[in-house]
């Protein structure tokens, strides 16, 4: 119980920077701006915010600082792909790698600690806060548990993000702003006739995005850990856009595809170099039954995709990666190490399956990476 | 295209406007340098003399280059299908292993010059599947290629990783990568080409996988504007629905573009793998694929673009590490700016100076930029 609430309070950590880049994809996706930056965004506000936290000695000036920068970020991908009509994917490439290089060599200029920010503490950092109560449950069993080591105990970034998630639904399907900006995801010309400008419209979009993403940055430098390294993003802006993906652009499956990639991430710090064996119950020699379980699991696919009228080809490729897929599974869970770059590389797998539109499909907003040009 | 642009002389197209975004490009990377404190005229005289001051770091240069070389063209064939290959760096990744399979398989029976084709082939068809799952998901399943190479990327690396530490590291070693290569399958340096007009060259990696880097511009070349298959490319690139009506497969095109480009990114293993570390080791891409990007955006897609382009990058490359000794606020991380700023200004702000372009073109020479622009009417 105490290693499950663990487990899970790890995946609270560090599924919140995910979640906060996800949701700041998902407006900007949503109003017809494709992001690959969030990542760079995200990298830029995590150094902005424990450079000004560390210089002023505040917390809440890096917040200020870490949304300043990435906002900036924010209206480059904007001006170039909004206002320039430039293609959004080559922007979005171009920010991370500005990101990136800017970081360190700033980074190294201003503090000589080989790209590091000077080690952050006290009111620098945000504190981990305790919710009322949270000591006095301490000691009643599961309930009490939960709520004082999974809900209680957390900085305030972590509230912020999760509040996020009904926010950004409640903004997106009942106000008029987010009606608009789903509209313009879609069908701009549409939005552009109704008299309403696209441009300023992709723009407050493409600023909200920004917002987030420094939220996200400060958090991972400020909040979870005490100050920047380089790097210190590590693909998580590019799991976010596969979280986004997975949860098709919509708010709360975003937070869940989030708690999921999380979750990996959690359990692979854990379970690595251990053995793992799910299956002690069975008795000795019983696991054969694991992959005849896998085999007709892959024959099931064959069947139910060959009556839905798919290829051959198609059918029998899906059903032996689903065969093989659970075959590995039950091979690794009886008693083997887990490889963890199997763990790390999950999320990209699962969107991938997604994409190819094998479990769902994902269908990403109408108009997205395309520039408005109005009619003259 | 429905952008109101003005025709341009070929020379301010092709010349003038890259110029321009590059010039842009290079005076906001010297405006970095300039807020750590540093002189960029200075740094730029480092950095020059840094990548062509003697043969040794001419040599260098180059060997960066052909990295550059290979992902430039793999992006750029990709480009002219109007597709986005993002995945160079997972494709030259996992490429690896293919170089890794060969060399270590026959480095002991064959000798460099054996050897050397079959990696080659080994290289080209892994980074060739590599990219097919992603082409393959893009024709048949619609899913944005952009999305899935980028996902494949990071697949590329797991599975790297995995491989190295778990499987192709030799039994006792502590560090993840394979045993040493033996002599057939290290390539021959190509350091005589230099100090035969007249420079001397201590011990630097240029090998020969520099002339098959020049060799696959030409092929490439060949490809695009010399042949049906170039064609077909072009033409699904230029307009998807034109070339639909005009009966070419749309699948068969993605497909093999996407396997051609893989496979040019696949073949960048071939350069450090056999040609310097003589081991598949950790990270040995290190982040030529996304340079790549910037190599074929600044050579606009043309060989006769991307070696110069490569070899810019190339100087960088070598340049940045000597001035990172000279200006110790400067790493070699400059260069991810340098290429960030590229890819920008030469990419996605590509139209920005045109319109200012065009007008100044109008009024001195309303002949230049075509009749209609001349009476005064839009497009």
């Amino acid at each position: 119980m105490d290693l499950l609430i663990q487990l899970l309070d790890g995946t609270i950590r560090v599924s919140v920077p995910l979640l906060l880049a996800c949701l700041a994809g998902l407006y900007s996706e949503r109003a017809g701006v494709f992001d690959i930056g969030l990542e760079g965004k995200m990298l830029a506000g995590a150094f902005a915010g424990a450079a000004a936290a560390s210089v002023t000695g505040s917390a809440w000036l890096g917040l200020g600082a870490a949304i300043l920068v990435a906002v900036f970020f924010a209206l480059v991908h904007g001006f170039a792909s909004i206002t320039h009509r430039g293609n959004q994917i080559v922007s979005g490439v171009a920010i991370n790698f500005v990101a990136a290089g800017a970081t360190i060599i700033l980074g190294q200029a201003w503090f000589r600690q080989g790209g590091r920010t000077p080690a952050l503490s006290g009111n620098a950092r945000f504190q981990t806060i305790d919710l009322p109560g949270a000591a006095a449950v301490r000691d009643i069993p599961v309930i009490g548990h939960i709520y004082s080591e999974l809900i209680s105990g957390h900085s305030i970034l972590v509230y912020v993000a999760f509040a996020m998630v009904p926010i950004t639904w409640w903004v997106l399907y009942r106000t008029r702003f987010g009606l608009r900006l789903r509209a313009v995801g879609e069908n701009p010309a549409a939005v552009d006739t109704a008299g309403i400008s696209v441009t300023w419209l992709r723009y407050r979009a493409v600023i909200v995005t920004g917002v987030l993403t420094g939220i996200a940055g400060a958090y991972l430098s400020v909040a979870q850990n005490a100050g920047f390294v380089k790097d210190m993003t590590a693909g998580k802006g590019f799991i976010a856009l596969a979280a986004l993906i997975f949860a098709k652009w919509k708010p709360v499956p975003a937070m869940f595809a989030c708690l999921l990639f999380g979750f990996l991430d959690a359990a692979s710090i854990r379970i690595q170099g251990k053995e793992v064996d799910l299956f002690t119950w069975l008795p000795d020699g019983a696991n054969i039954v694991l992959y005849a379980l896998a085999a007709a699991t892959g024959l099931g696919v064959l069947v139910w995709m060959r009556s839905r009228k798919y290829r051959w080809v198609e059918s029998v490729l899906a059903a032996l990666a689903v065969g093989l897929a659970m075959s590995l599974f039950f091979y690794l869970t009886t008693g083997q190490k887990i490889p963890v770059q199997l763990i790390n590389a999950l999320p990209f797998i699962l969107t991938v399956i997604l994409l190819a539109g094998f479990i769902g499909k994902a269908i990403p907003p109408k108009a997205g990476g395309v520039a408005y040009v109005k009619e003259r | 295209m429905s952008a109101p642009h003005l025709k341009l002389p070929a020379w301010a197209e092709y010349g003038l406007i890259p110029l321009v975004n590059l010039s842009v490009a290079f005076l906001v990377a010297g405006a970095v340098v300039l807020l750590v404190g540093e002189s960029p005229l200075r740094a730029a005289a480092i950095l020059l003399d840094g990548a062509f001051g003697n043969g040794q770091n001419i040599a260098y240069t180059l060997f960066y280059a052909t990295n550059f070389i290979f992902t430039g063209l793999a992006v750029a064939v990709a480009f002219h299908a109007g597709l986005f290959n993002i995945g160079g760096e997972g494709q030259a990744y996992i490429s690896g292993l293919g170089v890794a399979l060969v060399a270590l398989t026959f480095d002991s029976i064959l000798p460099w010059y054996l050897t050397f084709p079959l990696a080659i082939v080994g290289a080209a068809l892994t980074g060739a599947l590599w990219a097919l799952i992603p082409a393959y998901l893009q024709a048949k399943r619609g899913s944005h290629i952009v999305i899935t190479t980028i996902m494949f990327n990071f697949i590329a690396a797991s599975a790297m990783v995995y491989l190295l530490v778990d499987v192709l590291k030799p039994a006792g070693s502590m560090a993840p990568e394979t045993r040493t290569l033996l002599p057939g399958a290290q390539l021959p340096k190509l350091n005589w080409m230099l100090e035969a007009v007249g420079m001397s060259v201590r011990s630097a990696p240029l090998n020969v996988t520099f002339l098959l880097a020049l060799a696959m511009a030409v092929v490439v070349w060949l490809l695009i504007w010399r042949t049906r298959l170039g064609y077909e490319i072009r033409t699904y690139g230029f307009s998807p629905r034109a070339a639909r009506y005009a009966g070419i497969n749309e699948t068969r095109i993605i497909l093999v573009t996407m396997m051609i480009s893989g496979g040019l990114a696949g073949m960048m293993a071939l350069n450090p793998i056999m040609g310097d570390q003589h081991r598949v080791a950790l990270d040995f891409v290190a982040g030529a694929g996304f340079v790549g990007i910037a190599v074929a955006l600044m050579g606009r897609s043309h060989p006769v673009g991307i070696v110069p382009a490569a070899i810019l990058f190339g100087m960088l490359y070598q340049g940045g590490a000597e001035l990172s000794f000279e200006m110790p606020n400067i790493s070699r991380d400059m260069i991810v700016i340098i290429q960030g700023l590229v890819i920008l200004f030469a990419g996605a702000l590509e139209n920005m100076f045109r319109p200012t372009i065009q007008t100044i073109f109008a009024s001195i020479s309303p002949r230049s930029v075509g009749v209609v622009a001349a009476k005064g009417e839009t497009v």
